[in-house]
């Protein structure tokens, strides 16, 4: 092994290459200068994209590992541009996407003195990320580096924080590559228990009326051909998280559509109906149950998971297959017999046409009025061959999108699903321009979403990235004043909002835009959207009161959905 | 719900690593659960250090909690323990006013019956140390009270060892150097 002397920052872009780092996500200040000094000297390894606010460059690290599977940087100073990061850093544990925080600190001399621009970070986000360290000598920045992403990738992914203190950027060290595969007091994934592979195979050979409920594990795993070939081999319906939506295309048979508060109908009936309930790298969300005392009852459970804190959290299981999904799908699958449920699967299709009568064609087909969020989406998805890589901002933009865009590819799909972090949609989808470059990347957000990191159009415009923004602006913050609507008697507290001229916006930025406001310009500006390079905005002025439905209220049994609203 | 509720020991083993504490606090914390003692000391392992938590819990609320728990980096292995699977050691301290205990006798004679020892006595003051159980040094605690004799008292938190013949500790550390090994063998 080679060693060199060299400073802690230099040790830091040593680390980061030797990591297979080649894009980061940050903005400088006082704290992280030397860094910043250091980079100066790498143009070509090394690409900084530097955000306008360093939210951003969380969500953006956030975006790059969704797409690409590899693990995000971000890279900021002490202080406010360390706290800036923190709903990133919530966002990204709480969706267990893989990215690497490092944030500049005091001198260790001032450490606890309230220096200028002092945090205690580490203190700060240990309960949000899945490990937090502070580096406070150049001789610790190998060491820390390789196992801050060693650790954010393996297992179930999540953030990992280096608060990296300025004596220890810039002072000298003998600097040896290190790569850190093992940490004695974690086990990124528990061994799977034979006995249990058994089980879940007898239990699902025996069953009848079979769910599987896929998330994000699967994508986490890569272990979307192995899901495919489990619920085929038995003939399993199944639903799919919001974050577990391209897992399974969306046009597979035994795709029955989105699970949840504005899934399909069909799935959160037939939870209630199943017999055995298969669920895959997904974790019970509230979001998922709906109400737990009843939820899914009548079902024996068997739940793969790679984190053993997940078994039994929310839902009591039968059968608890740990370790990671790749590995015991296909152990399971290889137990199991051919099967088939012909009449059971048929069984869907009569609330898949209830729904479809009276939600989705009004939806995606209506003859008059406002253009609807539904048929923007749904007319997105097909121009772009439901290939594109689809980002959302957070309310019914999100909900919508989630519901009528199509997949064809895996990992495409980059929406805050635990957190629900509005302003998360426009530096994530940036991200997502460098983390799967040679795809198309479609970002629908809201008026009120996109105001909240609306500062990033100066980093598209920077960087030229190429990301399709569909702005739907019903002029409310729509999600709210659903809710409003429904839950509180109409009061529209707060959420109508005064909106400027987004297309002036959007060309002070130097971004070509347009905006549609019937229906009759929708399908040529989409067009116009894809084939013009680069970046675009098109706002497209959508029904004002729009709901987002079927709905499972809050507190409700997840099979007693709304449809209509009369 | 409170009478399924029951004394647990949580016996955690983590690395060396400054804040630590904290992080398994807080699992505590978020999930609304008092901890009723807490030990932080060396553990027969080099580097490793030993945390002893008592709580009052259900038994699927601190199985939550345990897991949450290791799931710490850091934490290399944490277990939860009722009374019957434990060697369990409290220690309770009460300084005494000497004046008083010479002018009570029975003082000296409860002192006795409860087991304590008088560890040191000077005109001003007398220290009384008692090992044993929550309740046993409770217990001396408020037969000395009724006297007015108390000018300090305190008990230390739990420490515990596990009755099992396995060292529990000691065979996950086994377990992942062999995984350590066949890792770098493959390499
Ligand atoms: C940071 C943050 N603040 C507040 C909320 C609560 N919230 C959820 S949806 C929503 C409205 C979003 O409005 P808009 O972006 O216009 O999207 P729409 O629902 O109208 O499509 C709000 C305020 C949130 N999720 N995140
Ligand atoms: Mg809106």
């Amino acid at each position: 092994m080679t060693t060199e002397r060299i400073t802690g920052a230099e040790a830091l872009m040593r680390s980061l290459i030797n990591e297979g780092v080649t894009t980061l996500f940050g903005y400088p200040g006082g704290a992280i200068m030397p860094v910043f000094d250091a980079l100066y000297d790498h143009p070509t390894e090394l690409n900084h994209i530097l955000v306008r606010h360093e939210q951003a460059a969380a969500h953006a690290a956030q975006g790059y590992a969704r797409v690409s599977g590899q693990v995000g940087v971000t890279l900021v100073t002490s202080g406010p541009g360390a706290t800036n990061t923190i709903t990133g850093i919530a966002d990204a544990m709480m969706d267990s996407t893989p990215i690497v925080v490092i944030c500049g600190q005091v001198g260790t001399a001032m450490l606890g003195t309230d220096a200028f621009q002092e945090c205690d970070l580490v203190g700060v986000t240990q309960p949000i990320s899945k490990w937090a360290y502070q580096i406070r000598r150049a001789e610790d920045v190998a060491w820390a580096v390789s196992r801050a992403f060693y650790i954010a990738r393996s297992g179930r992914p999540g953030p990992v924080v280096l608060d990296f203190t300025k004596n220890a950027q810039t002072s000298y060290v003998d600097y040896t590559p290190q790569k850190i595969e093992f940490i004695r007091s974690y086990v990124p994934a528990p061994a799977t228990d034979e006995v249990s592979v058994r089980q879940a195979a007898k239990l699902i050979d025996a069953s009848r009326r079979p769910l599987v409920l896929v998330g994000q594990g699967v994508e986490l795993g890569d272990a979307q051909a192995e899901l495919r070939a489990f619920i085929e081999k038995a003939d399993m319906p199944a639903g799919c998280t919001l974050l577990g939506l391209s897992a399974l295309p969306s046009d597979h048979p035994l795709n029955m559509g989105m699970l949840g508060m504005h899934g399909s109908l069909a799935t959160n009936v037939k939870t209630q109906q199943c017999d055995v309930l298969i669920a895959v790298g997904m974790r019970f969300d509230d979001r998922i149950t709906g109400r737990l005392e009843t939820y899914a009852r009548q079902a024996k459970i068997i739940h793969f998971d790679i984190d053993p804190s997940e078994i039994n959290k929310n839902v009591r299981v039968d059968v608890a297959v740990t370790g990671n999904c790749k590995d015991t799908l296909a152990a399971v699958t290889a137990l199991l017999n051919d099967n088939e449920h012909t009449e059971w699967k048929e069984s869907f299709r009569e609330h898949a046409e209830k729904e479809d009568r009276i939600v989705i064609q009004p939806e995606i087909h209506p003859s008059e009025g406002p253009v609807k969020m539904g048929e923007a989406v749904r007319k997105v998805t097909e121009l772009t061959d439901n290939k594109a890589v689809l980002v959302t901002d957070v309310g019914q933009n999100q909900m919508m999108a989630a519901r009528y865009f199509k997949f064809t590819e895996k990992r495409s799909i980059v929406t805050s699903g635990g957190m629900g972090t509005m302003g998360f949609g426009l530096p994530a989808a940036i991200g997502a321009t460098f983390g799967a470059p040679e795809r198309t990347v479609c970002l629908f957000l809201g008026d009120g979403g996109l105001q909240m990191s609306i500062q990033e159009l100066g980093t598209i415009m920077e960087q030229r990235c190429p990301v399709k923004i569909i702005l739907l602006n019903n002029n409310y913050l729509g999600n709210v004043r659903q809710w409003q609507a429904m839950f509180f008697n109409h009061r529209y507290s707060f959420t109508p909002m005064m909106n400027p001229d987004y297309n002036m916006i959007a060309s002070a930025y130097a971004i070509p835009n347009e905006t549609v406001t019937e229906r009759e310009q929708l399908e040529d500006a989409i067009r116009r959207m894809i084939t013009t390079e680069g970046p675009y905005l098109l706002q497209i002025a959508v029904i004002e009161e729009g709901e987002v439905l079927p709905m499972c209220c809050p507190g409700n049994d997840v099979d007693d959905m709304l449809l209509e609203i009369k | 719900m409170e009478q399924d509720k029951k004394l647990y020991t949580l016996l955690v083993f983590s690395e060396n690593f400054a804040g630590l504490l904290n992080q398994v606090t807080a699992v505590f914390t978020r999930r609304q659960v008092n901890i009723e003692s807490l030990n932080v000391s060396a553990s027969s392992t080099q580097g490793v250090h030993k945390y002893t938590i008592t709580c009052w819990s259900t038994e699927e609320q601190i199985d939550k909690i345990t897991k949450q728990i290791e799931k710490k980096i850091d934490v290399l292995k944490a277990d939860y323990f009722t009374d019957d699977e434990l060697f369990i050691q409290e220690v309770g301290l009460y300084k005494l006013s000497t004046q008083i205990v010479l002018e009570q006798p029975d003082i000296s004679r409860h002192i006795r019956k409860h087991g304590g020892r008088i560890v040191e006595v000077n005109p001003t003051y007398t220290i009384v140390s008692k090992k044993g159980m929550t309740d046993e040094i409770v217990s001396l605690y408020e037969t000395l009270q009724e006297y007015n004799c108390v000018l300090q008292y305190a008990r230390s938190g739990r420490i515990a060892v596990t009755k099992s013949p396995v060292e529990y500790l000691d065979r996950y550390l086994e377990e992942r150097r062999k995984v350590y090994e066949a890792q770098q063998e493959k390499a």
